[in-house]
């Protein structure tokens, strides 16, 4: 890559990991240049970007990547920290958001996944996982406006893209998101609040359509 | 010994977790005086998964009385609690780097392990990539943290006596002098570190642990 001055964000619309970076950028008021891989025919850029695991998203800042979506969150709070700071200063609370942060990485994605994947008694088992998932978070959550407090935070940001995947997981595992974690619930109103998250969460129904696609492509039915 | 007024480390731990041992080489580093608790992992004690009850696993770090889980996440809080001896970097970009690789590392090194025929050459394949691509980080330096040991030493730093003894019980040499000079080396000056050199258990017994797992492994496959 040249030493090209700037940022750029190699991404794909609807995943929740590129959806990060863009509310983190947001945020903070960086501007950059987007560029939509087709994750069928990857760029020579994204595959010199990120050689290890050829995944979106990838933040290249002055010519350097920054690949993983939560370490590249962390960099641009760290770089960009003269505003809307996602990161708590105490150290015990900044292991808290990252453990959760993690908690999330590990677990919403490939749960979700599973409930739109599986069928029958998989399925089922998915399910009764994704719920106990949303009740620990909702207990996390608690009666704060944000995970992060009063300021929405790393954990807001890792999260947040997750909820226009609510509707699919609600579809395919007939549950209800407000039903089981109603402040979770709230909690994901309350984000669309924000310009940054509303401009950059997919629609619900755009994401189930493209949940549609990806069953039909693994032959689910 | 650093021991502050009022303060207590203690340490949930098992004798051979990689994990644990990155806690336990920071620890060293930043000369902080903590209790070694070891758990049967076999019959968790009720104060473990009182501390971590999402995910019940050891490392557990606990601080006057506030529990922090995750092996890279406890790195970076002690980092953050004890100012002195630092062991990340300060730019931004050199801290993200040295973070995706802390995890990124060990890619395809357990799947080398436990698989065979095709699934394993194509995890090899993955590893010597990424090695070649560590390899680089350690140009003009001693160690990934520069002079010193620092958080991608610590949290790779289980690659000094993990790949030896994969390849020991597998019976394929992944870096060889040859191949990963730089690699090499770092593996020789990471064991002999002060900080290191005594904290592990011997190599025998580790060694006997991993074939133990990895027989296990293989018997249920076949």
């Amino acid at each position: 890559m040249a030493s090209e001055k700037g940022v750029m964000l190699l991404d794909f619309w609807v995943s929740p990991f590129g959806q990060r970076a863009r509310i983190a950028l947001a945020e903070k008021g960086v501007q950059y240049e987007y560029k939509e891989e087709n994750l069928t025919e990857k760029s020579e850029l994204l595959l010199k970007a990120n050689p290890v695991h050829k995944k979106i998203p990838v933040l290249i800042h002055d010519g350097k990547p920054v690949c993983e979506s939560l370490i590249i969150v962390e960099y641009i709070d760290e770089v960009w920290s003269d505003k809307a700071p996602l990161m708590p200063s105490d150290p015990y609370q900044r292991a808290q958001a990252r453990f959760w942060a993690d908690f999330v990485d590990k677990k919403v994605y490939d749960c979700g996944s599973r409930l739109w994947k599986l069928k029958g008694e998989e399925q089922q088992a998915a399910k009764k996982e994704m719920i106990e998932i949303l009740q620990l978070l909702e207990a996390q959550l608690g009666d704060k406006k944000y995970f992060g407090g009063d300021s929405f935070g790393f954990v807001d940001v890792a999260f947040v893209p997750f909820t226009s995947w609510f509707y699919s997981y609600e579809t395919c595992a007939n549950f209800s998101v407000e039903g089981v974690a109603p402040k979770v619930a709230q909690w994901a109103k309350r984000c669309l609040e924000r310009e940054s998250v509303a401009k950059t969460l997919s629609d619900p129904k755009k994401v189930y359509e493209f949940v549609c696609f990806l069953k039909k492509k693994f032959g689910v039915e | 010994m650093e021991e502050a007024k009022g303060e207590e480390v203690t340490l949930f731990g098992f004798w051979s977790s990689p994990f644990v041992h990155r806690v336990i080489w920071a620890l060293n580093i930043k000369k902080i005086k903590y209790k070694y608790v070891e758990e049967d992992l076999s019959n968790k004690s009720a104060l473990l998964l009182e501390h971590n009850p999402v995910y019940k696993k050891v490392p557990v770090l606990v601080y006057n009385g506030i529990a922090i889980a995750e092996s890279l996440i406890i790195l970076e809080f002690i980092e953050e609690t004890w100012k002195e001896n630092s062991i990340m970097p300060q730019d931004p970009y050199e801290k993200a780097v040295a973070r995706f690789w802390a995890t990124a590392a060990g890619d395809g090194l357990w799947q080398f392990f436990i698989t065979e025929g095709k699934e394993r050459e194509e995890a090899l394949t993955s590893v010597i990539n990424n090695f070649e691509l560590l390899e680089k980080e350690l140009i003009g330096k001693n160690f990934f943290g520069g002079d010193r040991i620092g958080y991608l030493d610590i949290s790779v730093g289980w690659i000094s006596y993990g790949v030896p003894i994969f390849e020991e019980i597998t019976e394929f040499k992944i870096i060889t002098e040859q191949k990963f000079p730089l690699l090499h080396a770092w593996m020789e000056a990471f064991s002999n570190s002060e900080f290191v050199k005594d904290t592990l258990p011997l190599r025998e017994k580790l060694s006997e642990r991993y074939r133990k797992v990895w027989e296990a492994i293989m018997q249920k496959k076949n």
